[in-house]
């Protein structure tokens, strides 16, 4: 199996700052980590490639300092990394960034599996994964707490959703998105970080790629972020209520009466 | 190939709802997506349409509830969820009706669904909006949408492209109260054989029957912690739960303990929720707790410890034993 799992290069902290001019968020300022859905989503790759052969690459779209959660990933156990940065690529939404990684899978060949995170936590939008399946017209799973292979073009899927769960059999190539509860990620062995420190990563740009330069970055994004505020703040100060159980059972309830909740 | 298409925006026109229909059943997101729709609409001056895409859809005329047009497409192959199946019929839809804006739900089927549209049709999508607005001046969509874990909000414009499409989190926007005396226009469609290219098949469904209520639907949700101490502790959430009629969420750390599924966890790597009531018992409130909840109405927290995060940003801040203050508030509630 040829697997490519995307991953994604996010903020450490929530702590977002603004850029007030272009209204982006400011991604130098705070420490950058690799976004905790992919890890799932590399564990699963890594665990594929064990059980059926074959190869793993991580990819990703971002700024030349991305390379490390490449890196990071190869100490995982995942085979390469291609590290896709230009500046025609900044600026992208979910639909010119998952063209442009639709456009670099296309440029790797033979790829039977996508795999992405559930969503990444900066932008949290989940919309990603389901667009590069759109680009590349192909089958889509999201969700994903289990992957298993059934042949040699299938694989059988258990999707989540807000009632429980569906098994789903996807023709391959496909693109799937996994959750949390999928596996259990393994730590880096020292093997791994040999190999990390070792390991050629090449960057492409969009020649390199085949893009059409009117549908990357800013330019080719329908979106625009045009305002950027913190919420408002949680406008009652805390009620505080101590003392005997039943006195605060009986507190609360007065608490609800007041809001008119009961 | 996807390629942009020069638009004349003002051949676009009315307001879509995709309904969110599971097997027959619509569900309840739908009537407030129409809710919002109708605001738009009136604002736009246009109609809103509800597109209704399932097998032996019961009650599909919304108009009662907003709707001017109902198009339905009742078939057996879209009785179970197909991603590719429903993203084709609909951008074919859209291309023969060109709506001017479209309102889907944020639930996890629709989340899937909708991008792939956005993609096929070349249009801007703004997940999980929170507040929609229309710019007179142009018809922009202003779509608002948390961020960051709900610590930015950002509002977003697709000025360029036509339909502006909006995913839409659930009990965030208001149903219209029921009018009985609304009518609308029933129009059929079917499958095309085209939209049939590339499908995959759902083989068998499951549904969770530890919880009667899923977070997404619940108004209240009933959270339990490291505090709660074990599968005890969460039966006297559920007890608690089942009282007022809502859900049971988690953190990280009691379903990394097994106590409960992770399909309850509420946060950054488990689900975002914006109830009315958000109950947490025996959680601490670390950041990546709060961003999944801090959006909630009202929070009640109640803790051993007065000084945790929780305690200090909660509406309600409860000192003491959970499994002391929960049995007398299950009493009470049984008094009145
Ligand atoms: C990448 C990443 C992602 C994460 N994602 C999530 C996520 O999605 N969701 C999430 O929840 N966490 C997440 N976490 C974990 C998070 O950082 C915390 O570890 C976790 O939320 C702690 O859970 P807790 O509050 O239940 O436990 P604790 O922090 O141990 O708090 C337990 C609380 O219970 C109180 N208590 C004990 N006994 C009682 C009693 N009898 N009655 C009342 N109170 C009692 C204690 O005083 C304490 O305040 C994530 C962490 C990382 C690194
Ligand atoms: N810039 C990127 N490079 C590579 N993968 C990405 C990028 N952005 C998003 N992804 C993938 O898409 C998933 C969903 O991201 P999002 O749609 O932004 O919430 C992530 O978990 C990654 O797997």
């Amino acid at each position: 199996m040829k697997i490519v799992v995307c991953i994604k290069q996010v903020p450490a902290s929530n702590d977002a700052k603004i850029d007030p001019q272009t209204k982006r968020i400011i991604r130098d300022a705070v420490k950058s980590i690799l976004n905790p859905f992919d890890n799932y989503a590399l564990e699963e790759g890594v665990r594929l490639k064990e059980k059926f052969g074959g190869e793993v690459i991580a990819l990703t779209m971002g700024p030349l300092s991305a390379e490390a959660i490449l890196r990071e990933a190869i100490a995982l156990g995942v085979d390469s990394g291609i590290l896709l940065s230009d500046r025609t690529f900044g600026g992208s939404d979910t639909w010119a960034t998952s063209y442009v990684l639709s456009k670099a899978i296309e440029k790797i060949g033979n790829v039977d599996l996508v795999i992405c995170g559930k969503q990444a936590v900066d932008g949290d939008t989940a919309q990603v994964g389901p667009g590069i399946a759109a680009h590349l017209n192909w089958q889509q799973a999201t969700y994903l707490m289990e992957i298993r292979r059934t042949d040699e073009r299938k694989i059988l899927t258990k999707r989540l959703h807000e009632n429980g769960y569906d098994l789903c059999e996807v023709t391959l190539p496909a693109v799937v998105t996994v959750v949390k509860g999928i596996n259990t990620p393994r730590v880096p062995t020292l093997k791994g970080r040999l190999a990390s420190l070792k390991s050629d990563i090449p960057i492409w740009t969009p020649v390199d790629i085949d893009a059409n330069i009117v549908q990357l970055g800013l330019n080719g994004s329908p979106t625009r972020v045009v305002k950027t505020e913190p919420p408002a703040p949680r406008s009652s100060a805390t009620v505080k209520i101590k003392g005997s159980p039943e006195h605060c059972a009986q507190e609360l309830i007065h608490q609800l009466r007041l809001r008119s909740i009961l | 190939m996807i390629t942009r298409n020069d638009i004349e925006k003002s051949n676009f026109k009315n307001v879509w709802v995709i309904a969110e229909v599971d097997r027959g059943i619509i569900q309840p997101v739908t009537l407030e997506l129409l809710g919002s729709a109708r605001t738009l609409a009136n604002k736009r001056n246009c109609e809103v349409w509800v597109i209704l895409l399932g097998h032996s859809i019961q009650h599909p005329e919304l108009y009662a509830y907003g709707a001017d047009v109902c198009v339905v497409i009742d078939d057996i192959r879209l009785n179970h969820f197909i991603d590719e199946l429903e993203a084709n019929v609909l951008t074919r839809l859209i291309k023969k009706y060109q709506p001017e804006i479209i309102l889907c739900g944020a639930t996890s089927r629709g989340r899937a669904l909708i991008p792939r549209v956005a993609v096929l049709t070349y249009c801007g999508l703004t997940a999980d909006c929170t507040q929609l607005d229309i710019d007179p001046d142009n018809g922009d969509l202003l779509q608002t949408r948390p961020a960051f874990g709900g610590n930015i909000l950002a509002t977003i414009r697709s000025s360029d492209h036509r339909p502006q499409i909006a995913s839409v989190r659930p009990r965030v926007m208001k149903a219209m109260t029921l009018n009985p005396d609304r009518d609308g226009i029933l129009i059929m469609e079917s499958i095309d054989p085209r939209d049939e290219i590339n499908n995959k098949k759902v083989v068998e469904v499951f549904h969770d029957t530890q919880s009667a209520i899923n977070l997404a639907d619940a108004e209240i949700i009933i959270a339990g912690g490291r505090g709660a101490h074990g599968k005890a502790g969460f039966e006297l959430l559920r007890q608690l739960a089942q009282k007022v009629g809502g859900a049971v969420g988690a953190s990280r750390a009691a379903v990394d303990s097994g106590w409960i599924p992770y399909t309850h966890q509420v946060g950054q790597t488990g689900q975002t929720v914006q109830t009315k009531i958000y109950i947490a018992c025996g959680i601490s409130g670390q950041i990546q707790h709060l961003v999944g909840m801090q959006s909630c109405d009202l929070i009640i927290a109640i803790d051993k410890n007065p000084d945790t995060p929780m305690m200090q940003m909660a509406d309600i801040a409860i000192t003491g034993d959970m499994f002391e203050i929960l049995p007398e508030l299950i009493n009470e509630i049984n008094q009145r």
